[in-house]
């Protein structure tokens, strides 16, 4: 379904906009508690973990490991696959893997990010390495 | 191997403290509140009525069933599936209450309305509560799932239910070696129960080999695996002790609810092997003073087969990872297994008014314990039994609740 141009633009809004801003960079930012040290996905001006609004944007190398996945056999769009992807950073967020065998996808499989344009900011999403 | 929820440092903490905060009996709402009307709307498909006017009828049922009248309903719960929300409902039902909640966590609401219902009426806010579901997404497309914070970094991946369980069953069967097999059992033991009930969607009594060769939807989900999709609706009827033991039906009272809440979390520590039964269990058990080996009847919501397993393990009827072989060669077919689990046919053959199963879980649950459950599948002495379920998207965000019920 990547290859559909109709993927919906990010609307955005003050808490995420320097994270669509690096997108269009092609930057994959994700968010770091300097209180508690924990990262966090999808970003909060708040930390989930301690509510310390000490948050700072970290850039991640944009690669990890497929956590879990499932292929959509049927759909509007054809085929897909979603699933989660753990970051080497820490976080796991949700994606779907495209640009590949999508019947070739394995949990602990390496993936990393690639931009997918919309109308706005490009959306991240993840293909084996 | 997946992480111990209880075991991860910083819910751990919360957990404790959660779960070791004594409970003051005095402000339980065990034996407050009893069950007085429950009713299911017979059809499946009602392409001819209004989803507001389903909601009228099951609530007529259900009120006709306990012997009370609309003007005796003074609390009303309604969940995302009523028109309107609950202003509108309670203008078009002719209600007039003093005390109402339209908490909408998808398919458990009405486990959650239950729950909210009791401590409604135990602290004195009303004595007749009324909670109703009903809707057609066979004629028309329910309202989109609302979305929050997460919108613009989830939605352009389409989730639906059937690929975000399928997620679910992929990292159980890689973590604990379940089986499709396994799961397969749950969808067969629920068309055993549903041969006997004339109102279920789908009566064939199937194999584990119809569910293996059933087309696969989302992997490792195969059509079997999902619950089917259906018009209709339900209702219950809560009130006092006092009103219930004035009325002619057998006597049902709540003895235990709990709720809870689980999301990714920012991504850290993700575990979607558990659900939130594992924080809406133990409260409700402990509020209850039961567990699991007193649990005669459960009612478990099936919006696929591993949903099922999962919430087994989590409530704690097996240990995480051994749901496969607890669900296997038909433990869960009354008068056969250990565990009689959703004898009307579940939402897996029988019934899911709107996609949302919690409401017909509580209902055979009821059925059970007045022995009004059809006599093939009627549990013998059905004196204490449990409903619950999960709503919202399970390995996403979604929320619990866990009720548990007894015969007076
Ligand atoms: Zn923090």
């Amino acid at each position: 379904m990547s290859d559909k141009p109709k993927l919906p633009s990010p609307q955005g809004n003050p808490e995420s906009k320097p994270f669509w801003d690096a997108a269009t960079q092609g930057k994959f930012l994700f968010k770091r508690c300097n209180a508690c040290k924990e990262p966090h996905y999808f970003p909060r001006a708040l930390c989930p973990f301690c509510f310390s609004d000490q948050t700072v944007w970290e850039e991640s190398k944009g690669e990890g490991k497929i956590y879990s996945y499932s292929l959509m056999r049927k759909s509007a769009a054809g085929p897909y696959a979603i699933g989660y992807v753990t970051l080497d950073e820490g976080p796991s967020l949700l994606t779907n893997f495209v640009d590949c065998d999508l019947q070739t996808l394995k949990i602990g499989q390496r993936v990393k990010v690639v931009w997918k344009p919309t109308d706005g900011a490009p959306l991240p999403f993840f293909t084996p390495i | 191997m997946a992480s111990d929820p209880l075991a991860i440092p910083r819910l751990t903490g919360q957990t404790i403290r959660w779960e070791k905060r004594q409970r003051r009996s005095d402000l339980s709402i065990k034996g407050k509140a009893y069950i007085a009307g429950a009713y299911e709307h017979p059809t499946r498909k009602a392409p001819d009525k209004s989803i507001a006017q389903l909601h009228a009828e099951v609530a007529k049922g259900a009120l006709e069933d306990a012997g009370l009248t609309k003007a005796d309903v003074d609390g009303y719960f309604c969940a995302g599936d009523a028109p309107g929300g609950a202003m509108a409902m309670v203008d078009y039902l002719g209600l007039k209450v003093k005390h109402f909640d339209s908490t909408d966590t998808g398919g458990c609401s009405y486990l959650v309305h239950l729950g909210h219902a009791a401590e409604a009426i135990a602290a004195g806010k009303c004595s007749v509560a009324l909670i109703t579901l009903a809707g057609k997404p066979l004629t028309a497309a329910p309202p989109p799932r609302a979305t929050g914070a997460e919108h613009d970094f989830e939605v352009a991946y389409n989730a639906t239910t059937h690929n975000i369980y399928g997620m679910c069953a992929m990292r159980h069967m890689h973590d604990f070696g379940t089986t499709s097999e396994q799961l397969a059992w749950i969808k067969v033991a629920a068309s055993h129960h549903a041969q006997y009930n004339p109102h279920a969607m789908l009566k064939d009594v199937v194999t584990v080999e119809d569910v293996l060769n059933s087309p696969m939807i989302s992997d490792p989900l195969h059509r079997m695996d999902c619950c089917v999709v259906t018009d209709g609706g339900g209702a219950l009827v809560v009130t006092t002790p006092e009103i219930a033991k004035s009325l002619k039906r057998p006597l049902v009272r709540l003895i235990g609810q709990g709720e809870a809440i689980k999301g990714p979390r920012g991504g850290e520590a993700l575990d979607l092997t558990y659900s939130a039964g594992v924080w809406s269990g133990p409260v409700a058990f402990a509020e209850a003073g039961v567990t699991v080996k007193d649990i005669k009847y459960a009612s478990i919501y099936d919006s696929f087969t591993i949903t099922v397993l999962m919430q087994l393990e989590d409530l704690g009827f097996c240990k995480k990872g051994e749901g496969g072989k607890f669900v296997a060669d038909g433990n869960l077919i009354s008068g056969v297994g250990k565990l009689p689990f959703n004898t009307d046919g579940g939402g897996l053959c029988s019934n899911h008014p709107v996609n949302r199963g919690g409401m017909t879980k509580i209902i055979e649950a009821v059925r059970q314990l007045r022995g009004e459950a059809h006599p093939k599948v009627q549990v013998p002495n059905c004196d204490i039994a449990l409903a619950h379920g999960t709503g919202g998207l399970l390995g996403v965000r979604h929320a619990a609740s866990t009720v548990i019920m007894e015969r007076v």
